[in-house]
């Protein structure tokens, strides 16, 4: 059987990785997205640039600096402190924070595009007909930013699934805990179980593509309704 | 003149790459219209009472309410204002029904205080009643337009702003919809603040005028006023027109002649029988209207009434503009005549004079 539970483990574990870092990311992307697209601030630019340094830098610089982070001596080990533990590096949670710092930009830009495209007039015809910008946020700009919101989430959970070198800097290699797919397929080549190997990379491959394909019809989709 | 009945406005301040300096008082009802060349400000004077634009040294009070001074700055959505804007800007995910619904007070809090107008009225008002369940993606440019309006009128304004509703429509539509702003301005009590490049629009819907160029005020008041204001460009324009108020007399059916008088003077204009005592609006085009010393009989002219020249100006080389106020003391309604300069001399015409003008064409609405 190609499935079997050794199999199975990695793929929950990546599942679960990419639902938490996904909706973490539609939490905090949301409205770093929304200031990102409204803001005037000199420095947004800056701050956009920021968010989207994972685009570019190679994770293993981006998983260096994180294992600092997450380490013993890092804001991270302070943290994992509060519960008695040492560290977050080689944590489930430390992947967590990792995934969302390197999956951010997939999130942040889908949305803020969708913000800029709706142009200021609709939250203006909000606010003459007396909704407050709270209101108007939830009533008028989240409905029309829908397919923004749809692209960031498909986008944000196929990047977590497929991330492999900050995964490896940060989460190594424990079973159950960081063993993610991509690791897990590394580790079956490594040690030449190319049959388990093989089914978790057609997994994949067959993932890939129902994620295209679906942030295509949401592109289509964007375009009738602003039509 | 500040009191629970005006609409104060002084907006002074850069914009941009544009200087606006503004400062006027109308009277809170009726339909005052802003109007002035494409660039001149109006938008932006528009925004400014809203809330929309915020500039630094302004002041807004609208009937007794501090919208604006040096210490307050309500955002729009705590004033009550509707505004229309140019384009619908319809929401494109909501349906008719609740786009029209979006601003309406909710019946819980606004319980026992009746909006002035009711949904079923405004959709009756504005023929959309066929349309609520649509998505506004698939109505027609009119039919948006009218949708905006109604959606700015539920939310129950106290001021309803309107920033050329007609200007992003092809001129079948316009008429279309004009009609619909006829009646709304005669049946609601709410004013209306309207800009406009357009003078017909001016001509057919406004009570009051603001007047404005380059960012500043020209001139404000009464419509018919500054129309016939000589030292204004409004008169020396090459089709100066004034709109007078009329009220509806009688009918002569033998001719189809509809009977109606203004103040200092009385008109024949042929159309269908009117209710008695119903208003209905003049526009006289100083090109139509010429002066005779004698209460000519011989005439095909319909409209000859005694009057006297208030004032006169010269416009250009050739031509002369006078100001005609009706009746034979000259105390009633105003007219503008254009005639050559050589009439003018040859008649030896001059200010105070009593005289007959001849109307040949009157535009009734």
């Amino acid at each position: 059987m190609l499935f079997s539970a050794d199999t199975l483990v990695p793929i929950r574990l990546t599942l679960e990785l990419a639902l938490v870092t996904t909706v973490l990311l539609l939490i905090v992307g949301t409205p770093l997205a929304w200031w990102l697209a409204r803001s005037r601030a000199w420095w947004k630019e800056a701050a956009a640039s920021v968010v989207s340094l994972p685009l570019v830098l190679p994770p293993t610089v981006l998983g260096f600096y994180l294992l600092v982070a997450l380490g013993p001596n890092g804001p991270g080990g302070a943290l994992a402190s509060l519960w008695g533990a040492r560290t977050l590096a080689f944590t489930f949670e430390g992947l967590v924070i990792g995934s969302v710092l390197y999956s951010m930009p997939f999130v942040v830009q889908p949305i803020r595009n969708a913000f800029e495209a709706m142009g200021d007039r609709p939250l203006e015809v909000a606010a003459t007909l007396r909704a407050s910008p709270m209101k108007a946020f939830w009533t008028v700009a989240v409905p029309l930013a829908r397919p923004g919101f749809l692209t960031g989430a498909v986008l944000g959970f196929a990047h977590t699934v497929g991330e492999f070198g900050v995964v490896l800097m940060i989460g190594g290699n424990i079973p159950g805990e960081t063993k993610v797919l991509s690791v897990a397929i590394y580790d079956y080549v490594e040690t030449s179980r190319w049959s388990e190997a093989n089914a978790l990379a057609a997994v994949m491959v067959v993932f890939a593509f129902a994620v295209i394909l679906s942030v295509t019809a949401i592109g289509r989709r964007l375009g009738h309704i602003t039509e | 003149m500040i009191d629970d009945q005006t609409i104060e406005a002084v907006f002074r301040g850069r914009l941009g790459g544009f200087v606006l300096d503004t400062a006027f008082t109308l009277p809170a009802h009726g339909l005052t219209a802003l109007f002035g060349p494409s660039g001149c400000g109006k938008t932006s004077v528009l925004r400014c009472i809203a809330g929309l634009t915020r500039i630094a040294d302004g002041l807004c009070r609208v009937g007794g309410d501090t919208w604006q001074d040096k210490t307050t700055f309500r955002p729009p959505h705590m004033r009550p204002i509707g505004y229309v804007f140019q384009e619908a800007s319809l929401f494109p995910h909501l349906s008719v029904r609740r786009n029209l619904t979006y601003g309406a007070p909710h019946k819980s809090t606004a319980a026992g205080v009746k909006p002035a107008v009711g949904f079923e009225e405004t959709v009756d008002l504005l023929g959309i009643g066929h349309l609520l369940d649509r998505a506004p993606a698939k109505l027609s440019g009119g039919e948006r337009q009218r949708v905006a309006i109604g959606r700015a009128l539920l939310s129950d304004p106290r001021l309803l702003l309107m920033d050329e509703p007609l200007s992003a429509l092809d001129a079948e539509t316009k008429e279309e919809i004009l009609p619909f702003l006829e009646r709304l301005h005669a049946r609601l009590a709410v004013p209306i603040l309207y800009v406009s490049h357009a003078i017909s629009e001016v001509e057919r819907l406004a009570d009051h005028l603001v007047l404005m160029n380059e960012g500043k005020v020209l001139a404000a008041g009464r419509l018919g006023d500054l129309q016939s204001d000589p030292r204004l460009p409004l008169a020396l324009s090459r089709d100066a027109s004034v709109s007078l108020d009329a009220t509806v007399e009688g009918h002569d059916s033998t001719y189809g002649l509809l009977e109606l008088s203004v103040r200092g003077g009385r008109f024949l204009v042929p159309a269908p029988a009117g209710c008695s005592g119903e208003m209905r609006r003049l526009s006289i085009k100083a090109g139509d209207v010429s002066l005779s010393l004698q209460p000519s009989s011989g005439s095909t002219i319909l409209n000859i009434l005694p009057c006297r020249i208030l004032s006169h100006t010269r416009r250009g080389e050739h031509e002369v503009v006078a100001v005609l106020g009706l009746g034979s003391d000259g105390m009633g309604a105003h007219l503008l005549a254009r005639m050559t300069r050589r009439s003018w001399t040859m008649l030896h015409l001059g200010d105070g004079q009593p005289l007959f003008a001849q109307v040949k064409s009157v535009a009734l609405r």
